[in-house]
């Protein structure tokens, strides 16, 4: 089929070493005698440990519990017996550990029930959910939790699904294996993902190096009836990347800010399409997956490996030569050398490489710049790798993001090309993770800010609130004091202006009681109680009638003294005028 | 009559002109010290009180008005230098000890429960009631230590942040120098390997 290819700029020819590992057909790696299987194999949250040391698992049963929605979970890849959740070292550039599950295989390989659906009869929605509960990952290098990508933008309509078979990287022909034996289950796993997405048109891109992967592929799409392209693409490394996949298909260009999503554009890997079809179809788990062992080994080929097994004994399958001094894992662009040969597999191996010195012969010292541009000619980003080496070297990070380095996509072909052999991928990764940390500590030292303020702010409110009540309650208790006082200033007034009263009020109310005991009919204690009341009443009389003798007799100068100060404290406003009024001169002692 | 006329000209210059600065003033007037805004930003906000001052703002209020620049321990030797570079001062040696950035743990088991580090904590990191056990959240403590002298029966301990799988880092690539004849430790052939980032 013929169709209009695009081009991106740059892109590098290293020798392929492909040829090697596709002689012999996919073989199954047999159980190692040990599974440490890491919870964090995807981009996302940490998936959370549910089995414990003691657990028996069966293959397939659910050890780790994906945690939010960019997650995937992770499973047992065999049956066993958890010997432990603890820490391990990971098959990662900085040789630190992480928590991992470590399963001791009974050798049974005995599979939990899988339920088998027909994923047309489920919404959608249940789809992605069964993708995720399946730890369904990119299994092209990324890891990026898959059904996060299958939710189309809504905005833009799908135009292309873009499903990447080129394996443009050195040496690795896991893809190519794939393609060439398993092409049917890819196709359908495709067809899920076009289900999902809904595009216009499905294109897979296979390198032009990989003729019979093509053709299975062709053959499979016509065998299931499907209307998916089989594109080849010139072999130029880094056409695998989706971003140059996209571009050569499609002609689009993804914008730095932007995800292809937004331009109507999903790229898979054809592992994850094939992944994604035996975890919907077949009810398996992502539990193991194809690996290149090549390099420096005697029998170089693909096998079918189980998450989790250590890598020295996978080696061991295809006769390392004795003079291998380390595993790279990936390839020789963008890979790494493992930091311990016993680290697991995981979901983002696809190869491993012996390393030799005759393979890998070691680097002349690195030269000065020369600012020559080779680099910048081979970037397939087009981006200048010559300007950000140099404000990485000088550690000027703010230079560096204005050249855009967060676009690198550390393919390696600037330090490939480069005459005076700088490792500028070592600088960009380098100044990018200084980068990150900064970031990270910039928003930890916002938040403690806000957080800090926040603290003063309410700190002083509740403060206020504190005073405010305690002035509340002054104003209350004064409020009083002043009634009573008032009340005391009225009572000797009333009392002394009618001593007599009082005294003749008080046989007046003593009958009152005993008017009231007939009703319950004891009239002896009720004679008492009035007696009693009686007496009080004359007792109370008695004292208001003697209290207020200073205030009785008073000179005229006296009176006119007293009148002058209440005047004064009027005019004052000391006290109210009301209470006054009554009260004729007031008590000296207040 | 002609210097009258250039008196004439330039007072009404110098009106024009007056009025322009005058408006300007008002107009563009910026509320506080961008000065100190930039300090801030500069300062680690762990709101420890180690400089002597109740807080990162307090500090950089004080900077501003002259303070030494060495005075704050969890901004480390890379702080000092930034706002010796803002300020155009002199680098100076940190007044204090420099550390590595820590994590406050309660020991749970001896906790009694008092409240006391809840309210010594300047970022509400510690959660817990009276007589309830406290705990602190992790991501937003500051590694301050303040809530050290007020617990009652030290049941809270102050933790190095290890280097872990999320917060490491690429290390500065360093060109190894080895003796002749060349040792076989260099690694991967296109990108550069890792034991050039030793």
């Amino acid at each position: 089929m013929l169709m209009n290819l695009f081009k991106f700029k740059g892109g590098v020819k290293p020798p392929t070493n492909k040829t090697q590992s596709v002689t012999l057909p996919i073989a199954v790696a047999p159980i190692p005698s040990r599974l440490v299987v890491p919870l964090h194999q995807s981009i996302g949250g940490t998936p959370r440990p549910v089995v414990q040391a003691g657990d028996k698992v069966l293959k397939g049963q659910l050890i780790g519990e994906a945690d939010g929605w960019i997650s995937a979970a992770v499973h047992a890849p065999t049956s066993g017996t958890v010997l432990e959740v603890a820490m391990h070292t990971q098959p990662h550039p900085s040789g630190l550990d992480s928590l991992c599950v470590v399963i001791e295989p009974d050798g049974k390989d005995e599979w939990i029930a899988r339920d088998l659906v027909d994923y047309k009869s489920m919404a959608p929605e249940s789809v992605r959910e069964k993708l995720q509960q399946s730890g369904v990952v990119g299994l092209g290098g990324a890891v990026f939790p898959t059904h996060g990508k299958l939710t189309a933008s809504k905005t833009v309509p799908m135009d292309e699904l873009v499903i990447n078979g080129a394996e443009c990287e050195p040496f690795i022909t896991c893809d190519d294996l794939l393609m060439r034996e398993r092409a049917e289950e890819v196709v359908r796993g495709i067809g899920i993902f076009r289900d999902l997405l809904q595009p216009k048109k499905v294109l897979i891109g296979i390198e032009d190096n990989k003729p019979e992967a093509a053709a299975a592929m062709r053959a499979a799409v016509e065998a299931v009836g499907e209307d998916f392209v089989v594109v080849q693409v010139p072999t130029l490394y880094p056409a695998g990347g989706a971003k140059q996949l996209i571009r050569v298909l499609t002609g689009k260009e993804v914008p730095a800010s932007k995800r292809s999503t937004d331009l109507g554009v999903q790229c898979f890997n054809v592992a994850t399409a094939y992944t994604a079809w035996r975890a919907i179809a077949q009810g398996e788990p992502v539990v193991s997956r194809l690996v290149t062992v090549t390099g420096n080994v005697g029998e170089p080929r693909n096998y079918e490996v189980l998450i989790g097994t250590p890598m020295d004994e996978l080696l061991k399958l295809a006769h390392p030569h004795p003079d291998t001094d380390g595993i790279i894992m990936g390839g020789p662009m963008m890979g790494f050398l493992v930091p311990d040969r016993r680290v697991p597999v995981i979901k983002a191996t696809n190869c491993l490489i012996a390393h030799d010195e005759r393979l890998f012969p070691p680097k002349a010292p690195e030269m000065p710049c020369i600012r020559c541009g080779a680099c910048a000619r081979a970037c397939p980003h087009e981006l200048q790798p010559f300007e950000m080496y140099w404000f990485s070297r000088a550690k000027n990070f703010g230079k560096t993001q204005e050249y855009n380095i967060f676009d690198c996509i550390e393919c390696g072909c600037c330090s490939f090309v480069c005459p005076s052999r700088i490792p500028l991928v070592q600088y960009f990764r380098f100044a990018k993770s200084e980068i990150w940390a900064r970031e990270r500590e910039k928003n930890a030292a916002d938040q403690a800010k806000a957080r800090f303020e926040f603290k003063q702010l309410r700190e002083e409110r509740e403060k206020a609130e504190k005073a405010e009540k305690l002035a509340k309650a002054a104003a209350a208790q004064a409020a009083k004091k002043a009634a009573e006082a008032a009340a005391a200033a009225a009572a000797p007034a009333e009392s002394a202006a009618q001593p007599v009263a009082a005294e003749a009020a008080a046989p007046v109310t003593a009958p009152v009681p005993p008017a009231a005991a007939p009703a319950t009919g004891d009239a002896e204690k009720a004679a008492k109680m009035a007696t009693i009341e009686a007496a009080m009443a004359r007792a109370k009389a008695q004292r208001e009638a003697v209290q207020p003798k200073n205030t009785d007799n008073l000179t005229p100068e006296q009176q006119k003294a007293a009148a002058d100060i209440e005047a004064r404290r009027v005019a004052a406003h000391l006290i109210e005028p009301e209470p006054a009024q009554p009260a004729a001169p007031p008590d000296p002692k207040s | 009559m002609e210097i009258a006329l250039a008196i004439a000209i330039m007072a009404l210059g110098a009106v024009v002109l007056g009025a322009a600065l005058g408006f300007a003033s008002i107009k563009f007037k910026v509320e506080g010290d961008p000065l100190v805004e930039k300090i801030e930003a500069i300062l680690p906000q762990t709101q420890c009180g180690q400089c002597g001052y109740p807080g990162c703002r307090p500090y950089a209020d004080a900077i501003a008005n002259g303070e030494e620049i060495n005075k704050c321990p969890p901004g480390g030797t890379e702080g000092v230098q930034r706002l010796a570079d803002l300020l155009g001062r002199e680098v100076k040696p940190l007044d204090a000890e420099e550390k590595p950035k820590q994590l406050a743990i309660i020991d749970e088991n001896t906790c009694i429960g008092c409240t006391l580090c809840i309210q010594a904590c300047p970022v509400d990191a510690i959660v817990g009631a009276a007589k309830q056990m406290h705990t602190i959240i992790a991501q937003q403590c500051t590694g301050c230590e303040l809530c050290l002298p007020p617990c009652p029966v030290e049941c809270i301990r102050m933790e190095v942040i290890q280097e872990n799988i999320d917060n490491w880092k690429w290390k500065y690539p360093v060109v190894e120098i080895k003796a002749a004849p060349i040792s076989a430790s260099d690694t991967t052939g296109g990108s550069g390997g890792m034991k050039e980032a030793a």
